[in-house]
């Protein structure tokens, strides 16, 4: 077994291909403004990521995953609002300096919680902490009390709706029902043209893995095998002395924070920031992205997301009525016939037919068949 | 009774334990001493009471009133995991196990390290884990059996293995609910020869049906009967007390 914290061989080639097809085919195949559209898509992969540990190996559900991508999103974009709203670029104001939606809600002052947005240390800050304190907040409140399973999943939706009504209902904090718009430049630097889209795009894809190492960390470590004895045995993990409660929560919030960094990417790849990605709608949209992915998979969830993605684009656009039905159609299909998504399938059907092709050609490359064997081996 | 004197020559001491259940008292009044290395079998018909007295030691259920001092201190007022930690093991009626992780892995979740948060994260497997589990696994003839998957086990296994990962969790109080129920005649076998050999040096309280093993085992017979003790002492004893014999054995 190679004793490493992050990932075994096979994985190792899993995730060298991802980096691959992240960082050399598709921005040498694909346009700009699909490359953008890539970078769109990715900043969901990054919630998907955390339902994988969250929902995949802790068994937790949450359906309000929205929330803490709009508070990440909503971070960044408060950032590059104010950026945006100098006294120069908004002199034609009643109150020059303050973000333009403001002015239209009869606010004369920059509100006080927007005051430290002005710095970006804060703000990068703001984007893990707010919505990892937020998610601590629920975790305790849930389960320190028991409170699991469909009732938590309900109560994260509920959530979602609160946060959706809060935003929309204050216009003059949030920009309401439109949500920030119009952001331009970060520290300067235009962050709408051509060449900065494609520097976002790799900074996006750098971050993506720093995630995806995260992830295998947790899933690596023991914590990884606590959260899948509790998705299973709650109570035996309770009576070898875990406090299930806690582990639970930092599952909870390390999707937390991976959904806020999706947020800001968000924010900072497509330029504005609204509730319509906040609400329940979006937030069950993800979970499908985990589970077309495979909710077992940290690396199927980026490709589910991408996939469902882009289906969405083609199909929405195709059959703008139906779209809806198919992803629903989507969701049954993959839990009756596949629970383990693109995953489970490359694991059952394709992975095994490489392995054949591979072993049956001679002679056998150096080195191969140990290491296949000690990674077909249950750690140890 | 209980006024100037301390039993603190007892390992747990169960005084007065109450728990009722919408006005049914399942454990009605009940007092019982285990002593250090003692073996104590309870026994009972059906409903008597027996699993909910276990529930109550290990802090599944919470006690209406009573007391439950283990090593002096109070359990009825600590969390789940706090009392593993003061070293109370439990194993459940059902083999409870983790059926997605392998043998090894069940045991070593169960190592007494890391148990915090922090600790799960930066736990590392050395050598002084991996012998650990070897031995154990020993013990419980499933050393052949380390990387297979837990599910792939047959029951008795799985009851083999949650002792193994009791064993592993090294408590001063083991409590056995029906450890050899449903198990073949060869494997009940084997299963006393190891609770014969993991006994040492801890105390034991047993849950268990068949008489046979529980006349090979015990130290002293508990008999509990509607939530009360029926009769205490040894199994010679407690065999021939005619209210027993009346309520239980004579079936």
């Amino acid at each position: 077994m190679t004793d490493n914290r992050f990932f075994n061989r096979s994985e190792l080639i899993g995730i060298l291909a991802l980096a691959v097809f992240l960082v050399v085919v598709l921005p040498l195949t694909l346009d700009v403004f699909r490359l953008n559209l890539v970078a769109k898509y990715l900043t969901y992969a990054f919630v998907a990521l955390g339902l994988v540990i969250c929902w995949g190996y802790g068994g937790i559900l949450s359906l309000g995953q929205g929330v803490f991508f709009g508070l990440g999103g909503y971070c960044m974009a408060m950032f590059l609002k104010l950026e945006a709203s100098s006294v120069e670029n908004t002199k034609i104001q009643s109150t020059p300096g303050i973000p333009d939606f403001m002015d239209w809600n009869q606010i004369t002052a920059l509100p006080f919680f927007w005051k430290p947005f002005h710095s970006l240390t804060f703000t990068i800050a703001a984007i893990v902490l707010v919505p990892g304190i937020f998610a601590l907040i629920i975790g305790t409140a849930m389960f320190k009390r028991r409170v699991g399973g469909t009732y938590f999943a309900i109560i994260t939706q509920a959530v979602a709706a609160i946060l959706t009504i809060l935003i929309v209902g204050q216009q003059g904090y949030t920009g309401g029902i439109n949500g920030m718009t119009d952001l331009r430049t970060l520290k300067g630097w235009d962050i709408r043209p051509d060449h900065a889209k494609i520097v976002l795009y790799f900074f996006e894809v750098g971050c993506l893995f720093v995630c995806i190492m995260v992830a295998q960390f947790v899933r690596h470590s023991k914590l990884g095998r606590i959260l899948v004895a509790m998705r299973e045995k709650e109570d035996r993990v309770r009576f070898s002395g875990y406090s299930v409660a806690n582990f639970k929560i930092f599952a909870f919030c390390i999707a937390a924070v991976f959904a806020a960094i999706g947020g800001a990417m968000f924010a900072l790849n497509v330029g504005f920031m609204s509730p319509s990605f906040v609400g329940i709608v979006p937030s069950i949209e993800m979970v499908i992205y985990t589970a077309v992915g495979g909710r077992l998979s940290i690396l199927g969830a980026v490709y589910g997301t991408l996939l469902v993605n882009f289906a969405k684009t083609s199909l929405s656009e195709t059959f703008p009525e139906l779209w809806l039905f198919g992803l629903g159609g989507l969701f049954i299909a993959v839990v009756l016939a596949f629970p383990n998504g693109l995953a489970g399938i490359w694991g059952d059907y394709v992975q095994p037919r490489i392995d054949r092709l591979i072993s049956s050609r001679k002679p056998k490359p150096e080195g191969w068949t140990d290491s296949s064997v000690a990674d077909g081996a249950p750690a140890e | 009774m209980l006024v100037g004197h301390q039993p603190k020559e007892f390992l747990l001491a169960v005084e007065a334990l109450t728990v009722s259940f919408d006005g049914f008292k399942a454990v009605n009044d009940l007092s019982f001493y285990v002593d250090e290395n003692e073996i104590r079998v309870i026994i009972g018909p059906n409903g008597a009471g027996k699993t909910t007295v276990l529930d109550l030691i290990c802090g599944k259920t919470k006690a209406t009133s009573g007391s439950i001092q283990f090593r002096g201190k109070e359990l009825t007022r600590m969390r789940e995991n706090e009392i593993v930690k003061v070293g109370v093991g439990r194993k459940f009626q059902n083999p409870s196990i983790y059926d997605d992780l392998t043998v090894f892995e069940n045991l070593e979740i169960s190592f007494p390290r890391g148990r915090s948060v922090f600790g799960a994260l930066t736990f590392t497997r050395d050598a002084a884990v991996r012998d650990r589990v070897h031995e154990v696994a020993e013990m419980i003839f499933l050393k052949d059996k380390l990387n297979m998957s837990a599910d792939l086990l047959s029951h008795g296994q799985k009851q083999w293995l949650e002792i193994g990962m009791l064993l592993i969790q090294d408590p001063d109080l083991l409590m056995l609910d029906e450890p050899v129920a449903g198990m073949s005649v060869s494997e009940r076998a084997k299963t006393a020869e190891l609770l014969n050999r993991i006994i040492k040096n801890r105390s034991v309280l047993v849950i268990e049906h068949d008489m046979k093993f529980v006349e090979d085992i015990a130290h002293k017979v508990t008999v509990l009967h509607q939530g009360q003790i029926l009769s205490e002492g040894t199994m010679e004893k407690v065999q021939n007390d005619p209210k027993v014999i009346e309520v239980y054995l004579g079936h």
